[in-house]
């Protein structure tokens, strides 16, 4: 399939190299460029082996929350008597995001081997790929390359001839950014509303049917095949200490050519945005970049010099997050960009508990009110309280994902919605003490 | 209720994928590929769906109230979605809604009188990096411009 953009040569391309190859979503390609590699080396090590190989690659969820991968695995309770299972969350929906659906569009074979991967490391013998509603194309494909997998011998029973079996399928969405959101989407996977559980237990201990599950994200499942191939040493090599290997990052908004690039973690994100990305677009000065998919802070364009990898957004108050980074030129408008941000979790909270589901409500009401020129001074200082109080007090992320990029705009850019409350000819005059 | 023998077997096979007892599990795909063929989620639709899986009518319904991709009233033979989310809306997406809005004479989620086209503004689809964005039914449409929306919405036809 054709490639939505031109690859960049500045691109360290591990689990993007097969994009762009002539039928490249057929296992004949799969297989005739290291295909399957990974897992004939795998199936003659112990679950062990395979778990501290990733544990050695640095490896980090890919999904946003950037949790060690290696760790996660070892988390299944292997000597459990109850089944485990495989899922694999393609639900990919955090604004700024579209990567998963390359790999899968593109490479779904590397995604089956990845899975085969998870299987043998903690005794799995189902899995499924969550997808989400919208990308149906990918559901076909998909289908079609598990279909080859299981005429090739790579799925179903005694895999390359040995006592180990593994059915895997494709689950359709229906519409849900929450369900991106794990336990969400084991909710919606067992055909319920997608509101999230609560934890502890976590879906490695009681996930999917209530069985010990691992979850991850299509990129993170994707990346394994390469690691066991190269050996996780050589891969976490190729990122700096704690974020290894190499992730797709997704540039969109004002820069001369967006696209999905892969590039290694620790990649400098200036460097990112003026060569691989052609700077930004018309000739602009930069303003901001949200980094990591919309929950993540903005950064304001002078505190984007810092490397891309998980520690060092952190260290700058933001976050890697799903890897999807905007960029924004001088004439964007924070208001704007903060009302539509919140217009978003506003929609997709799933009214499951309170604070996110009345706090994304009155936060979406207040900055409506402050971009049509309504605003008041005291409505700057209440969004940011506001946004505070949702701060870790939700069932699950989603508020904090409200939260984090309001507080940051209103925080970094508070001139702006003071100029929106000037134009507004009924302000308020500031509170005095009579006291 | 009948359904296409295409959609039974993919219904039969469907059950098949999920632990033995945990059929429910086959509700949300079968709500989606079902909506295909029936048009919407009708009452009877849900009525079916709810008996083949051993459900009241009631939780079918609070599934599909959930989902934004599960219609209760028929939306346009060919479902047109603009997405205005951030990365779309920094590339000109609200303009292209808007212009969307006008050209049809729709808004959001209403349908034209003849039943052909309906309109909705929708949240991010994973297009960010090929903004801004439009999906006509399942089909993606990159960078798309008024122009080109202007053809696209042409060339929908009866």
């Amino acid at each position: 399939m054709k490639l939505f953009n031109e690859p960049s040569p500045l691109e360290t391309r591990i689990i993007s190299f097969r994009f762009g190859l002539e039928n490249s979503a057929s296992i004949d390609t799969y297989l005739a460029n290291d295909g399957y590699q990974a897992l004939r080396k795998a199936l003659a090590m112990t679950p062990d082996d395979i778990i501290n190989e990733v544990k050695a690659s640095n490896l980090r969820g890919r999904g946003g929350a950037g949790f060690p991968t290696g760790m996660k695995w070892s988390f299944v309770p292997r000597a459990s008597e109850k089944p485990k299972y495989i899922v694999v969350n393609a639900d990919e929906s955090e604004p700024g995001t579209c990567k998963d659906r390359l790999l899968i569009q593109h490479d779904p074979h590397q995604l089956i081997e990845g899975c085969l991967l998870g299987a043998l490391a903690v005794g799995a013998k189902k899995g499924w790929v969550y997808i989400r509603g919208e990308y149906n194309y990918l559901i076909h494909i998909m289908d079609k390359a598990i279909a080859e997998a299981y005429k090739h011998g790579y799925l179903g029973k005694n895999i390359g001839g040995t006592d180990f079996s593994f059915d895997l399928y494709t689950h359709t969405g229906a519409g849900a950014y929450e369900c991106g959101e794990e336990s969400a989407l084991l909710e919606s996977l067992e055909g319920k509303r997608g509101v999230p559980r609560i934890r502890p237990p976590f879906p490695a201990v009681s996930g999917a049917f209530q069985s010990p599950t691992l979850l991850n994200n299509v990129e993170t499942f994707s990346s394994v095949p390469a690691i066991l191939r190269m050996g996780g040493q050589a891969y976490a090599d190729l990122g700096v200490p704690k974020s290894g290997g190499t992730r797709l990052v997704c540039m969109s908004g004002h820069v001369n050519k967006p696209g999905v690039y892969e590039v290694p973690l620790g990649f400098p994100m200036m460097k990112f945005i003026n060569e691989i990305g052609g700077g930004v677009w018309k000739g602009r000065a930069l303003k901001a970049v949200i980094p990591g998919g919309s929950s993540s802070p903005l950064l304001k364009a002078e505190e984007c010099d810092i490397p891309m990898d998980y520690d060092s957004i952190a260290k700058a108050g933001s976050m890697l997050g799903s890897g999807g980074l905007m960029v924004m030129d001088e004439t964007t408008d924070m208001v704007k960009v903060a009302l539509r941000i919140m217009r978003f979790y506003q929609h997709e909270s799933c009214g499951w508990c309170i604070p996110c589901r009345e706090g994304t409500t009155w936060l979406k009401k207040m900055l409506q009110r402050v971009s049509d020129g309504h605003g008041q001074t005291r409505d700057i200082d209440l969004i940011g309280d506001l946004a505070q109080n949702m701060m870790g007090r939700t069932f699950c992320p989603l508020g904090d994902a409200a939260a984090m990029p309001t507080i940051a705009i209103v925080k970094k850019y508070r001139n702006e919605f003071e100029e929106y409350v000037a134009r507004n000819p009924f302000a308020a005059p500031e509170l005095v003490s009579i006291a | 209720m009948t359904f296409s023998p295409e959609l039974e077997a993919k219904f039969a096979d469907l059950i098949t994928h999920y632990p033995e007892g945990r059929q429910r599990a086959a509700l949300i795909p079968m709500l989606m590929f079902g909506q295909e063929e029936v048009g919407s989620i009708t009452n009877e639709f849900m009525n079916e769906v709810a008996r083949r899986l051993g459900l009241t009518p009631m939780q079918v319904d609070e599934v599909v109230g959930y989902y934004s991709m599960l219609h209760k009233k028929p939306m346009g033979k060919y479902h047109v979605q603009v997405c205005t989310n951030v990365a779309c809306m920094l590339r000109g997406g609200a303009e292209l809604y808007d212009h969307a809005c006008h050209k049809l004479g729709l808004g959001h989620k209403e349908v034209s009188a003849d039943g052909l086209v309906s309109l909705e503004e929708v949240e991010c689809m994973g297009a960010c990096s090929w903004a801004p964005a439009v999906q006509v039914n399942f089909d993606f449409h990159h960078e798309v411009t008024a122009d080109q929306l202007d053809t696209i919405l042409e060339g929908l036809k009866k």
